[in-house]
């Protein structure tokens, strides 16, 4: 089950909203996948970015991986300690191991995210 | 779909994730590279290495064909003896690293999966004259290693065998459960160890013994970070068509002296060029793992290029080989790494980068 307040990008980032704040992290499935993860890097503070745009790195012993904003908007905090300590994602990915906070223009990307039904859906065919 | 060892279902069945390799459909981890890892260093991984290629050679010629074709000396090898070696093309070229078996009644070579079928190719269009039988018996027999600090403790009572009692880089004819076997005292993960070949249809019983026994079921994920820290080659990425056993860092594994082989009057040239590049280790500062191909750079230039590269889970850093120029292998060399327009610290350091505590 993946938490029920959340909303997910088909990349495997979620998003949780709060007013027109997005935070952004990525799900224990795309953790699962990866495995083994050794850096993150993230981008700067005030970076705007368009929804899909790659915020940031996450890589792991066999691949590196983009991290893909799932909403448009403006970057107004980071999580440093992940940066600094990548295997908080792994061990708490819907919770220390949060990326970033994105400040939305609009609610358009955020309404077109997959719900959770939708997400448990696309990773129950992906599988391993 | 490709080629599978007979212990495919046993693999998936236990949650492994499988990808193409050389042909064959393979584990890559079961859990994760970095625990698979840690219990070769700590106590005793299990690996289907199947996929190798087993080559026999029986008849009058079968060392005069293996001579000829192969870097090192066969016929200073003693009944038992393994030897590593290396293939060469006539430029000098590596074709392929090989183990060579000396038998009483002949002799056998553990070639590279992806390598193969060329080998055979190139036996074939090497012969000439000679008198000799050659068998590939990759498709009908299974290979299992058992590596690791506690892997030769753990293969007590095992096999007929005393796998203490066998000589590092020895093998010998055995018997598991009745069955015939090939327990050899040899590995690629830097660690004791042995690797044994048997009939296809016991492979599936030994593997379990093994696991109960209680070695980790490893991946090629974690042959490759194992491999890597103890600075052994890779076949496609330190070796190749283009790169001569010097450059590699293997002159110790070519004999010059033993008569005629094929790459030997290239090789005669190339062994005192001092313009080419070489094999280097590297370490890297920051965190990022510098892949193959990344290029290597020193004051602003292109000087060369990473062959592997990983985050090492002994030494918690990302370290890498990779050839370059001859002004900047010396250990100690600062360099920089370009990893995604990225432009990282690295030195040269000394291989390999884990080397097993004396016992």
């Amino acid at each position: 089950m993946v938490p029920q307040n959340l909303r997910f990008a088909e990349t495997h980032e979620w998003v949780s909203l709060e007013g027109d704040v997005a935070t952004v992290g990525i799900t224990k499935f795309a953790v699962e996948q990866l495995t083994d993860v050794v850096f993150v890097e993230l981008a700067k503070l005030g970076k705007q970015f368009a929804a899909k745009a790659a915020f940031g790195q996450i890589e792991s012993v066999k691949s590196v991986n983009d991290l893909y904003a799932p909403v448009a908007g403006e970057i107004i905090a980071k999580n440093d300690a992940v940066e600094k300590d990548p295997t908080l994602v792994s061990a708490d990915p819907y919770g220390k191991g949060w990326m970033v906070k994105i400040k939305m223009a609009s609610k358009i990307d955020y309404d077109k995210l997959l719900t959770p039904q939708q997400y448990e859906t696309q990773i129950a065919t992906q599988g391993h | 779909m490709g080629l599978r060892t007979v212990l495919y279902d046993w693999h998936v069945a236990h949650g492994a994730r499988v990808v193409d390799f050389a042909g064959w459909d393979m584990p890559v981890q079961y859990t994760t590279i970095i625990d698979e890892h840690s219990a070769v260093r700590n106590a005793a991984g299990l690996f289907d290495i199947s996929h190798m290629g087993r080559l026999s050679f029986g008849g009058a010629d079968a060392l005069a064909l293996i001579q000829k074709i192969y870097t090192n000396n066969a016929a200073t090898m003693k009944d038992g003896q393994v030897r590593y070696g290396l293939v060469c093309n006539d430029q000098g070229g590596i074709r392929d690293d090989v183990l060579v078996y000396r038998w009483p009644y002949g002799y056998a070579m553990v070639v590279n999966a992806s390598n193969r079928v060329k080998i055979v190719d190139w036996i074939e269009a090497s012969k000439g004259s000679l008198n000799f039988q050659m068998q590939d018996q990759t498709l009908s027999t299974c290979m299992i290693a058992v590596q690791g600090t506690k892997a030769i403790e753990m293969c007590q009572g095992l096999t007929e065998t005393d796998p203490s009692k066998l000589a590092y880089y020895y093998a010998t004819p055995s018997r598991y459960q009745g069955n015939a076997c090939v327990v050899s005292r040899t590995g690629y993960t830097g660690e004791d160890g042995i690797e044994i070949m048997v009939a296809n249809a016991v492979g599936m019983q030994l593997w379990e013994e093994l696991s109960k026994r209680g070695a980790k079921p490893c991946g090629l994920g974690a042959r490759d970070t194992l491999r890597l820290e103890a600075a052994m080659p890779l076949y496609g990425h330190e070796l190749g068509e283009e790169i001569d056993p010097f450059q590699a860092g293997l002159n110790w594994a070519v004999k010059l002296d033993k008569g005629d082989f094929r790459g030997k009057e290239a090789l005669l040239r190339r062994q005192n060029d001092t313009s080419l590049r070489r094999r280097v280790g590297l370490e890297l500062k920051g965190k990022r793992i510098a892949r193959e191909g990344a290029v290597i750079k020193a004051n602003g230039k292109p000087i060369g290029a990473v062959s592997s590269g990983t985050h090492s889970p002994t030494f918690g850093k990302p370290i890498a080989m990779g050839y370059v120029e001859p002004a900047y292998q010396q250990v100690g060399t600062p360099l920089v790494i370009d990893i995604r327009g990225n432009d990282e610290e690295a030195v040269v350091v000394a291989m390999p980068f884990y080397k097993r505590p004396k016992t």
